[in-house]
């Protein structure tokens, strides 16, 4: 089974001189962070699953699409949990 | 040529909202509704399971709780609201810049000119439905049709999350087989009277005439004759959501408050005025507007009340001023004896600021100009630091003093006409 939430996430984000916005390395956790290769979209959108509106960046990270969200004045990402059924 | 019109309504606007962000709730019978401590206690949306246990709009609390006791009820998030609202109506202006709000979650769209760039109308419609629904998450259902009043049949005909185009080949048998409480503007009252003169149904409102109506209802019933005809032919108006969404000349500026208590001290009724006042005076500032009248509006506990107005001998925009005309109304029309439940204040006669005043020699016209420009330093603090930065200190050392009456201020959908 997998659950969905809404986290908020420190965001490097290089600001281009025409106003665009280009999120660099998503921060996770203490130790972990994650490089985006590559905005491939972005659009507004909802994300009904975590619950929460904004600007959607679709992005390449580790040869992977995830997207992570805008949400004016802060990002968030749909995290994934998993339950484990057998434990109580 | 014939219009095309678009009337979107979100649909649940409130509830859809709330649900979009406690996605937990989405399979629960959920409504917003105001805070009971402060009175303020009935359902202002729903959402579709809601629907289906019959809560209704408008009714208190413990009514809907009777009939679903399950309800979950959300505190109303306007700033969230207002959000979405504007969000919706920039995705209207990629398609026309004729747009027409009718409150937070509703807008009429005249896309006549714009047929040749985006398709036709119920292109149109299915476009805004479906980016609405993927870029919002919120669904709406949108009518399409010749003139306003069968656009907004059209919104109300099939809900949720669809398109209904009604034009002059299917709108007798769409429109006219409805009950006549279907139609914008015929609420119970008019019902109840048309039912009096046996019609029940659009179709039969349409078949009576003009002049029949027009003897039965008078100046109502043209109205009414055109709107089931299709014959309305209002333009749609565009708004300034600058000035506060209006496109007609601002004729009055007012705010009032239904007070968490009852009132029936001096004292309170001091502040509470103070606040109307406050919040009125820097709206008048922001439009550089001076105004002749002041006037204020009382509901007692008993819900019956009155209204006095005063003309000043100049116009103004002084906080002071306004607040003790408003004071002074008071005063002299309140006997102390029934509590008060609800307090507006309200200016009229308003004129631009630009426009030479004639001074008179009962008033000092450098005292005026000096408070005028110690409220316009107080306005560019508060526009910084917020509008209970700077307060007046009988707002000081009651809980009703948090109200923040400016910021909360809605503008409610206005009539028709």
């Amino acid at each position: 089974m997998e659950n969905i939430q809404k986290r908020y996430v420190d965001v490097l984000v290089l600001f281009r001189d025409s106003g665009q916005m280009e999120p660099k390395i998503i921060y996770w956790d203490e130790d972990k962070k994650f490089y985006i290769d590559k905005i491939l979209d972005i659009r507004p959108c909802a994300s009904r699953k975590a619950g929460g509106q904004g600007d959607r960046y679709l992005c390449l990270i580790n040869g992977r699409e995830h997207a992570i969200y805008f949400e004016d004045p802060a990002w968030f990402v749909e995290e994934r949990i998993k339950n484990n059924p057998k434990t109580f | 040529m014939d219009r095309t019109i678009l009337h979107s309504d979100m649909n649940g606007f409130y509830a859809s909202c709330e649900s979009l962000y406690h996605p937990e709730l989405a399979s629960r019978p959920l409504a917003v509704a105001g805070d009971p401590q402060n009175r303020h206690g009935i359902i202002l949306a729903k959402n579709e399971l809601a629907k289906s246990f019959n809560v209704r709009t408008g009714e208190a609390i413990w009514q809907a709780k009777e009939k679903c006791p399950d309800l979950e009820i959300l505190r109303p998030n306007y700033p969230l609201y207002l959000r979405f609202s504007k969000k919706a109506r920039k995705i209207y202006y990629e398609y026309t810049d004729q747009v027409e709000a009718f409150g937070l979650d509703e807008a009429w769209l005249d896309c006549t000119n714009s047929e040749s760039l985006f398709g036709s109308g119920e292109t149109i419609a299915q476009t805004i439905r479906k980016r609405i629904k993927n870029e919002l998450g919120l669904t709406v259902s949108v009518g399409v049709s010749w003139n306003k009043i069968f656009a907004k049949f059209g919104s109300d005909y099939k809900k949720p999350d669809a398109v209904t185009v009604i034009d002059r080949n299917n709108y007798k048998n769409i429109v006219w087989s409805r009950p006549v409480g279907d139609l914008l503007y015929v609420g119970p009252a008019t019902k109840r009277k048309l039912k009096n003169i046996g019609v029940t149904t659009i179709g039969r409102l349409a078949s009576m005439g003009r002049d029949r109506l027009e003897l039965e209802f008078g100046k109502w019933g043209l109205f009414l004759y055109d709107f089931a005809l299709g014959l309305d032919d209002s333009p749609v108006q565009p708004l300034d959501p600058d000035a506060y969404d209006n496109y007609r000349p601002i004729k009055s500026i007012g705010n009032s408050t239904t007070t968490p208590r009852d009132l029936t001290k001096y004292g309170e009724f001091k502040l509470v005025i103070a606040m109307l006042a406050e919040s009125v005076a820097m709206r008048l500032r922001e439009l550089d507007c001076l105004a002749f009248v002041v006037e204020i509006e009382i509901r007692y506990k008993t819900l019956n009340g009155f209204t006095r107005q005063r003309k000043l001998l100049s116009p103004t925009d002084v906080t002071r001023k306004i607040t003790q005309v408003a004071e002074e109304l008071f005063f002299e029309n309140y006997d102390f004896t029934t509590p008060v439940r609800k307090l507006g204040v309200r200016v009229s006669g308003l004129i631009s600021s630009e426009r030479p005043v004639q001074l008179n020699i009962f008033e000092n016209p450098d005292k005026i100009s000096k408070e005028q420009r110690l409220d316009r330093t107080i306005d560019h603090l508060r526009s910084r630091y917020g509008n209970n930065s700077v307060r007046k200190a009988t707002t000081l050392g009651d809980s009703m003093s948090q109200m923040d009456i400016k910021k909360d201020n809605i503008i409610h959908p206005i009539g028709y006409f």
